[in-house]
C-alpha cells in the first residue's frame, strides 16, 4: 500500500515535469516560429523547463517555506514539539525532519521536501498553542505520513511548477491588457504572439487550477489520517486536533493558490465552505473525524 | 546459445536483487533493535537528573526515590535478556509511583526543571514503545520476505534466518508481577 503510494507519487511527479515541459515546448515553438526560428524556441523552452524542474526539485522546499514565512526552530525553542516529532520519526523509521514554525494564529500545518531525507514539517503558532500532547502527536503523524509516502514530493513539484505558471499567467494576462495597446500602435504584428500566449494562458489557467486541486485528492488526506492512526495507535488524538482546527474560523494569511493544497486543512476558505465545497482541495473535516473515530 | 546466456543473465540479476533486498531488510531489523537500546540508555541517563530535582522537594518520600535509583542500577547491571526485561519493568513501575507521589507536591509539579525532565521521560517512554513497534514491523517484513517465494530460495542458500519479535524475546516481561500502588 505504502509502496504503491510512493511509486504513484514518483510517477505523477515525472508526468508533471513532462507535462509542463510539453506546454513550454509548444509555447516556445509557436513563439520561435513567429520570430523565424521554431527550433530555437524549442531549445529555449527545454532549457527553461529543465531549469524550472531542477529548481522545483532542489529548491522547492526553500521556496515554499519562504513564502509561508516559516522559521526553523531548534529543540530548545519548543522541546515538546521536537520530542513528539522525534518519537514519530522512530515510530515510522524515517529520519528526523527539520521543524519550522509559522507565526500565525490560524491553526494549520504542512510538510514538504523532495524525500524523507530532505523533509520539513511546519506548524503555525496558533495550532501549537491550541493542542495538547496527544493532539500534536496526531497532527505530526499525519504530516509524517505525507513524508513517508512521498506525497510531499508531488505536492511540492505541483506547488512550485504549476503554481509559478499560474501566478505568471495571472501576471501576464494583466500586463497584456495593460501594455498591449502601446505595442500595437508601434507595430501592428507585434501583439500577435502575445495575444496567442494570452489566449493559451487564459485557456490553460483554469486547467492548472484544476490540476492543483487534483494534486490533493480527498483520498490522499484520508490515507494520511489512516496512516497517522496506525503510527500512533491513537486515532482520537488526531480526531480531536481536527475538531479544534475546524472550530477555528481564522484564515491563514501566508497561504495562497500555490500552497493551499499542502496544508492539513484548507487554509483559505472559511469553515462552512471548507466543509461543504464540492471542489475543495480537502475532504470535509467532519467526515475525516468520523472516519478516525470509527477506527 | 544466446537464449541460454539471456536466461543466465536474468537469473543472476534476479538473485542479486533478492539477495540485496534481504540484506537491506536484515540491516533494518538490526537498526531497529539498536534504536530500542539507544532509548533505554537515554532513560538511564535522565533518571539521576529527575531524582536530583525531586530530592529537594520530596523530604518524606526518600524510599520512592531510592527505589527508582535501585531499579535503574539493576537494569544497567542486568546481564541476561530475561533479567533486563524484569528490571526495565520494575523501573517503569517505580517511575510511575514517583510521578504519582509527585502529584501531591505542588511546588515540585510547578518546578520548570521537573517539567522539563518529565517531558523528556514521557517522550523517552514513547520512543521506547514506538521503537519496539517499529522493530516488530521490520521483523515482520523481513520474516515474510524469507518465507515467500522466490526469495525463500535465496534466503535458504545464504542462510538468512527468521528473527524473533520483541515480545517473544521477552516473554519473561509478562510474567513479572506488577508492582501494586498503595
Amino acid at each position: 500500500m505504502m509502496y504503491d503510494r510512493i511509486a504513484a507519487n514518483r510517477r505523477n511527479s515525472i508526468i508533471l515535469v513532462f507535462g509542463v515541459m510539453a506546454f513550454l515546448v509548444t509555447l516556445g515553438y509557436f513563439l520561435g516560429e513567429y520570430y523565424g526560428n521554431g527550433y530555437f524556441g524549442i531549445g529555449l523552452a527545454v532549457v527553461v523547463g529543465s531549469v524550472s524542474a531542477l529548481v522545483s526539485y532542489f529548491g522547492g522546499r526553500g521556496v515554499i517555506l519562504k513564502i509561508s514565512r516559516a522559521k526553523k526552530i531548534e529543540k530548545k525553542d519548543h522541546p515538546q514539539l521536537f520530542n513528539v516529532v522525534d518519537e514519530l520519526a522512530i515510530a515510522s523509521g524515517l529520519p528526523m525532519p527539520d521543524i519550522y514554525v509559522i507565526q500565525d494564529s490560524a491553526p494549520n500545518a504542512f510538510a514538504t521536501g523532495r524525500d524523507p531525507g530532505h523533509a520539513a514539517v511546519a506548524i503555525t503558532t496558533g495550532l501549537l498553542d491550541k493542542l495538547d500532547r496527544d493532539e500534536l502527536q496526531g497532527v505530526m503523524a499525519h504530516e509524517l505520513s505525507h513524508v513517508q509516502n512521498r506525497d510531499i514530493l508531488f505536492s511540492m513539484m505541483v506547488g512550485v511548477m504549476v503554481g509559478s505558471i499560474a501566478l505568471l499567467s495571472d501576471f501576464f494576462l494583466r500586463s497584456v491588457f495593460w501594455g498591449g495597446g502601446r505595442k500595437r500602435s508601434k507595430n501592428k504584428g507585434g501583439s500577435v504572439p502575445i495575444m496567442i500566449i494570452a489566449l493559451l494562458l487564459a485557456i490553460l489557467a483554469p486547467i492548472f487550477a484544476r490540476i492543483m486541486q487534483m494534486a490533493v485528492s480527498r483520498q490522499r488526506e484520508y490515507l494520511a489520517d489512516a496512516s497517522a492512526a496506525q503510527m500512533t495507535r491513537y486515532p482520537n488524538g488526531l480526531a480531536s486536533a481536527l475538531k479544534k482546527i475546524a472550530e477555528d474560523p481564522e484564515v491563514l494569511e501566508v497561504a495562497n493558490r500555490a500552497t493551499q493544497h499542502l496544508y492539513i486543512v484548507n487554509p483559505i476558505k472559511p469553515f462552512e465552505k471548507r466543509a461543504k465545497s464540492l471542489f475543495s482541495t480537502h475532504p470535509p473535516i467532519e467526515e475525516r473525524i468520523s472516519r478516525l473515530l470509527e477506527m | 546459445m544466446i537464449v541460454f546466456l539471456i536466461v543466465v543473465i536474468i537469473v543472476v540479476v534476479m538473485v542479486t536483487g533478492l539477495y540485496n533486498t534481504l540484506v537491506k531488510l536484515k540491516k533494518r531489523c538490526e537498526n531497529g533493535w539498536a534504536q530500542i537500546d539507544v532509548q533505554l540508555k537515554r532513560r538511564y541517563d535522565l533518571i539521576p537528573n529527575l531524582v536530583e530535582t525531586a530530592k529537594g522537594y520530596m523530604k518524606h518520600e526518600r524510599e520512592v526515590l531510592e527505589n527508582v535509583t535501585k531499579a535503574r542500577q539493576q537494569a544497567i547491571d542486568a546481564s541476561s535478556v530475561k533479567d533486563q526485561a524484569a528490571a526495565e519493568n520494575m523501573l517503569t513501575s517505580t517511575l510511575r509511583t514517583l510521578f504519582a507521589v509527585a502529584e501531591s507536591y505542588p511546588d515540585l509539579k510547578a518546578n520548570t526543571n521537573m517539567l522539563a525532565v518529565q517531558e523528556e521521560l514521557v517522550s523517552t517512554e514513547n520512543k521506547i514503545s514506538f521503537a519496539r513497534q517499529h522493530f516488530n514491523d521490520t521483523v515482520m517484513a523481513y520474516n515474510t520476505k524469507i518465507e515467500v517465494f522466490p526469495s525463500n530460495i535465496i534466503a535458504g542458500m545464504f542462510n538468512f534466518v527468521e528473527r524473533e519479535f520483541f515480545e517473544l524475546e521477552n516473554e519473561a516481561e509478562k510474567e513479572v508481577p506488577k508492582v501494586s500502588f498503595e
